[in-house]
């Protein structure tokens, strides 16, 4: 009987799920085209991880990704969402303006971002050359891109942020912040002694989700610059999909997967041992 | 203590705080505003510098090319298709199995439900190798079953339908059952109903993710036929790289849906992402 309930979904998660990921492992020791006889080669797809430039480039890009944009929406979501957690005139308006880019798709957000950072036709820089500066590469400078792809990912992430932190602040004891004030504490002593506390567990939610989707970056950049220019914004999801099913390499791209997947592991592991030790309950 | 001191060391007033949010809000709306009038402007009007800031006619240009170029009536349909069987399903598999874990006796419950929720840990791009091989053997690659079959069921869903049957007073079902109810009319008459908040909750993280997919029908759909909206829109930003007004037509026919049905559910929107975000 019991089975019944939970049968369906537990064949569907072993078959799509767990069995896949058992065989992702074996694949990274593989050498397969998808066409031929797979061959065994121990440590080969690794070893080639370790010496190949590309794989450097694509854990720089993913690190840099992660490193300006975890903070800046955690940090842009909690002081966003502070200035609306109390009553304003047009609050509804702000924060629906800022969570709507979400709901748009990533390659939706990634055409749009093309126009918007376009070198002739976008409106940055029809801006720009309207106040006599030269017009940018953006997307297609290779010292830019990366950074354009932050900036488009924070206009599509940040709404997350803060109707998280909007919803944790609602839990915040009205009294405690009160008897500060009235103890004479300014608004940003409250905020540092009061509120930010009891906000620990979901910043470490936050902190945990948003890297979880940096380290995954792929799809904004296929839609923008198919890891261009000159590979400068190739990510590690980026390496995974090129070697696998544009140079129909199955074991290189495991091995790709395989050490996004022991990054991502490593580090929400690292964060919420952290959050532990300092007796934050995020989850 | 006077009365006025606490305006004085109160907390920022509002004229502040709109002085951040309004610029904000407006820079957020901005790309949105550019897309919606790109798509009704010619290409001289969208090229022209000084730019053009509001187009001299609805010019429908690009959705005419748009709806007349390519099958995009049909990609929107396979969008449409995914969607719903995407979404019915997560509704009936994930609250069957959340109430099965939650509620009924069985043996390996307990460790069954813990290696569940380790697959959370296991990111999609491990996944996506394998799947592709698995689709190519069973002959599902250029179908649309590439695109829903990996949304059929989540961990996340029966998680939280999970919790949530938990949260139900355990009372209800005995009644139901000294009533004469079987398992499955309790939870089907008396339980599921009690669980509406929790399915559309479900119902819209699914209807985000599946509608909004790239990955899945990027590496498994090549026949247009089988394109869904998304992979369409990313076949024509190769294509026709600054064929602005059709690109942003396209944005537009494939957003609204959703965006619609964002403004008309925002609560259920807000309160999902609360759900998701804690508790």
């Amino acid at each position: 009987m019991a089975w019944g309930f939970v049968g369906p979904s537990v064949a569907i998660i072993v078959a799509l799920t767990a069995f896949p990921a058992v065989w992702s492992v074996l694949l990274s020791f593989q050498r397969w085209d998808g066409i031929g006889d797979a061959r065994f080669t121990a440590l080969r797809n690794y070893s080639r991880l370790v010496s190949d430039a590309d794989f450097y480039a694509a854990l720089r890009h993913t690190a840099l990704f992660t490193v300006i944009y975890v903070p800046v929406s955690i940090l842009g979501g909690l002081v966003v969402a502070a200035l609306l957690a109390k009553p304003i005139a047009l609050g509804a308006f702000y924060r629906t303006a800022i969570f709507v880019p979400f709901v748009a798709s990533a390659a939706a957000t990634g055409i749009l971002a093309n126009y918007i950072f376009d070198k002739n036709a976008g409106i940055i820089n029809n801006a720009l050359a309207g106040l006599g500066l030269a017009r940018q590469g953006f997307l297609e400078d290779p010292r830019q891109a990366i950074l354009v792809i932050v900036t488009i990912a924070l206009w599509g992430g940040l709404g997350f942020n803060v109707v998280v932190y909007l919803a944790a602040m609602q839990d915040v004891p009205p009294h405690l912040e009160e008897a500060a004030r009235l103890d004479g504490a300014s608004s940003l002593q409250v905020f540092r002694h009061i509120t930010f506390p009891h906000l620990r567990p979901v910043t470490v939610f936050v902190g945990v989700w948003q890297t979880v989707v940096a380290l995954q970056l792929f799809d904004i950049v296929y839609t923008t610059t198919r890891g261009g220019p000159i590979g400068a914004t190739r990510t590690i999801v980026y390496y995974v999909y090129r070697n696998a099913f544009e140079l129909a390499d199955f074991g290189q791209g495991s091995a790709g997967a395989i050490v996004l997947f022991v990054v991502t592991m490593v580090l929400t592991a690292g964060m919420m041992a952290y959050s532990w030790r300092r007796n934050v309950e995020a989850f | 203590m006077p009365v006025g001191s606490r305006s004085a060391s109160g907390r920022a007033r509002p004229s502040v705080r709109h002085l951040v949010l309004m610029p904000l809000a407006l820079l957020f709306l901005l790309p949105l505003e550019q897309m919606l009038l790109a798509s009704f402007m010619t290409p001289a009007e969208i090229n022209a510098y000084p730019p053009t800031i509001i187009p001299s006619r609805l010019q429908l240009d690009g959705y005419i090319k748009l709806f007349t170029e390519a099958p995009v009536l049909r990609w929107l349909g396979n969008s449409l298709a995914v969607v719903v069987i995407a979404v019915s399903a997560q509704l009936v598999l994930c609250s069957l199995a959340g109430y099965g874990f939650a509620r009924l006796r069985f043996r390996g419950r307990n460790v069954g439900f813990v290696m569940l929720l380790a697959t959370i840990m296991i990111p999609t791009q491990l996944l996506m190798i394998p799947t592709y091989i698995i689709f190519a053997k069973v002959g599902w690659l250029d179908t649309l079953a590439a695109a829903f079959v990996p949304w059929l069921v989540s961990t996340f869903g029966i998680f939280l339908m999970r919790q949530f049957f938990l949260s139900v007073p355990v009372e209800l079902e005995e009644a139901a059952r000294i009533d004469g109810a079987g398992t499955f009319r309790t939870f089907w008459g008396v339980i599921l109903p009690l669980a509406r908040p929790a399915l559309a909750t479900l119902a819209v993280f699914t209807l985000l993710g599946a509608w909004n997919d790239l990955l899945w029908p990027l590496i498994t759909i090549s026949n247009q036929d089988w394109y869904t909206i998304q992979l369409g829109l990313a076949s024509f930003q190769g294509q026709r790289r600054t064929d602005w007004s059709l690109l942003m037509a396209g944005n537009v026919v494939a957003t609204l849906p959703l965006l619609v049905a964002f403004l008309v559910a925002q609560r259920q929107f807000v309160a999902t992402m609360t759900l998701t975000g804690m508790k």
